[in-house]
């Protein structure tokens, strides 16, 4: 169903890096998973509406008030990295 | 004077105003008996009260309850059982934990899951599997295996979880206990770590169908941080019927394979006590529901692995890899902060969601999933509930299942249609079953569903069913949270 190739094109969208043993056990388990789930890409389902949410509802409107927003001290808390009051990243260029 | 800690929420609750019950004297008790919780139920527990969110006024003034560690709670950890983020302090509260305060209760502690929900033995979180307190060689089930051993396991005397394909109705099935998964819609989920936003959905986690409503009640309600809540109108209250007349109940023909002998019986049993409730039994079809697990493992890791795109390292929880250049530490970091069935979910629902697949998986699941909405609303014109057993097993021994993915997601057979549909559904715990392969008697579950925003009938016919079964009665000499059996 999926190949090793595939696997690796597929983690790299995901940003996620996998082991060598990760690419192999992910080779049979997604097979294994898609295969049962293929069941549902040979239905016949033309004109079906597809549902994308169960609660039919219109937009939300609110009134437009300003209302404190999370100070910035709190926002950068957790920030593995934080310099000037903002996020600090390393360059998506490799040095 | 009795056990306090046997007390349901509504009794302790009622204690409490009555002022024959001291607050504080039994918040402490719950917290001594949350602190010496022997299941891994907990990753946190409350240290001693400090004065703030400390008022007793409310439908739950005083009640102690815990929390599933995917509610962000300000100044509380919050790991939603993941490695990468470890850590965590959110800057601020769930609205589902601020409403349980708003009503007098207090967050007891916060329990552990599978890791961001994904899993249904508990065997997924980075902080180790929670233990059945009926049998400590098994799982709890999952996600919300932590709130339901604490509640089983009499660690709280209610707890809060999330249910996306059944995280709160599988673990309470095999706890023994109380769960409800109420509509889509019905409570906020601001401030709910999300898995699967078009599914996910809060509930209580109880000892009976009477603390359910309480719990519920409390919580549901339009958040203007969560438009897609929209709250129950006509609003929940503690249910009272006592028999079942005029009511029927559609039983679908689904495939019984994997069904557990014991399971089978009890679930039987179920359908006699309901006519003997005066209630109807008819059968029913719900032609599209055995496609459920196939759609709903689609939709769910393709939301998932939008959702989890958050998870990289820059703006809180766990980096890794930060001296490489921006995607080394994108890929460190979720490379180790991830656990293996999360990163299978996201490899699954970034290839259902990739270019040339879409339509194929992601498209057809989303038509898929209105032909199981419109099978319920058929049914529902029929019926007024459809009943099926909770869980297709009892609980399974530790382990049993960690190898092959698709046997664990096969659990969820009898709770995604809901789950899909976006209706309202409960367990609750029928009778007990011999494992089919041996060993000592565990609890099954009786799932209930109803028409969307249809809880209070939901709840006064599951009210009624449970007053008939008397299973907290039956069992007491079993039940792990009764005084005798604790600890």
């Amino acid at each position: 169903m999926i190949d090793r190739d595939q696997v690796l094109h597929v983690a790299r969208l995901a940003r996620l890096r996998l082991a060598e043993e990760e690419v192999e056990t992910m080779v049979g388990e997604l097979s294994g998973i898609l295969e049962h789930v293929d069941r549902i890409g040979q239905l016949d389902l033309d004109g079906v509406e597809p549902t994308s949410h169960v609660v039919a509802l219109e937009n939300v409107w609110r009134e437009d008030e300003p209302t404190p927003s999370l100070p910035r001290e709190a926002a950068l808390a957790n920030a593995p990295d934080p310099q000037d009051g903002a996020f600090r990243a390393p360059s998506p260029q490799a040095e | 004077m009795a056990d306090p800690l046997e007390l349901t929420v509504a009794e302790a609750a009622a204690e409490i105003a009555a002022t024959e019950l001291s607050a504080a004297e039994y918040f402490a008790a719950w917290r001594r008996a949350a602190a010496g919780d022997e299941l891994n139920a907990y990753l946190w527990t409350a240290p001693e009260p400090n004065g703030e969110h400390e008022h007793l006024e409310g439908s739950l003034g005083g009640v102690p309850i815990a929390v599933k560690d995917i509610f962000v709670t300000r100044g509380v950890p919050t790991t939603a059982g993941s490695r990468i983020l470890e850590g965590y302090l959110p800057p601020y509260t769930a609205t589902a934990v601020r409403r349980l305060r708003e009503a007098g209760g207090r967050v007891l502690g916060k329990t552990n899951m599978d890791e961001f929900a994904m899993g249904s033995s508990n065997e997924n979180s980075a902080y180790g599997p929670v233990l059945n307190p009926w049998d400590r060689g098994r799982v709890p089930g999952g996600s919300s295996g932590g709130s339901a051993a604490a509640v089983a396991g009499g660690l709280a005397p209610a707890a809060l979880g999330t249910d996306t394909g059944g995280s709160i109705r599988q673990p309470a099935s095999l706890c023994g206990i109380v769960g409800l998964k109420p509509t889509y819609g019905a409570i906020s989920r601001y401030g709910m770590i999300a898995f699967a936003s078009s599914l996910d959905q809060c509930g209580p986690l109880t000892r009976d169908v009477t603390d359910a409503a309480l719990v519920l009640a409390a919580l549901q309600g339009r958040d203007a941080c969560d438009s897609t809540s929209v709250g129950i109108e006509a609003g929940v209250v503690a249910p009272s019927r006592e028999d079942l007349s005029g009511l029927r109940f559609g039983v679908p023909q689904l495939a019984e394979e994997g069904v557990e002998a014991g399971v089978r019986e009890v679930f039987e049993a179920t359908l006699k006590r309901i006519e003997g409730l005066g209630g109807e039994i008819a059968e029913i079809e719900l032609p599209n529901s055995e496609l459920g697990i196939s759609a709903y493992y689609v939709l769910a890791p393709a939301e998932a692995s939008s959702n989890l795109a958050r998870y990289d390292g820059v703006r809180y929880g766990v980096r890794r890899g930060g001296d490489g250049d921006l995607l080394e530490m994108y890929e460190s970091t979720r490379a180790e902060g991830f656990g293996a069935e999360v990163k299978r979910r996201i490899m699954l629902g970034t290839y259902a969601l990739s270019s040339g697949y879409y339509e194929a998986y992601y498209g057809q699941a989303q038509k898929v999933r209105t032909r199981i909405a419109e099978d319920f609303d058929n049914a529902f014109a029929a019926v007024d509930f459809v009943v099926t057993p909770t869980s297709p097993s009892v609980a399974f021994e530790l382990g049993a299942k960690t190898a092959d993915p698709l046997a664990m997601y096969l659990n969820d057979f009898f709770t995604v249609p809901m789950s899909l549909a976006g209706i309202p559904a409960i367990s609750i715990p029928a009778g007990l079953a011999v494992p089919d392969g041996g060993g000592a008697e565990l609890p099954v579950g009786f799932q209930i569903a109803a028409p969307a925003f249809a809880e209070q009938k939901l709840l006064e016919a599951a009210f009624a069913l449970e007053t008939a079964i008397g299973f907290n009665r039956e069992h007491a000499a079993s039940i792990p949270w009764k005084g005798a059996n604790r600890g």
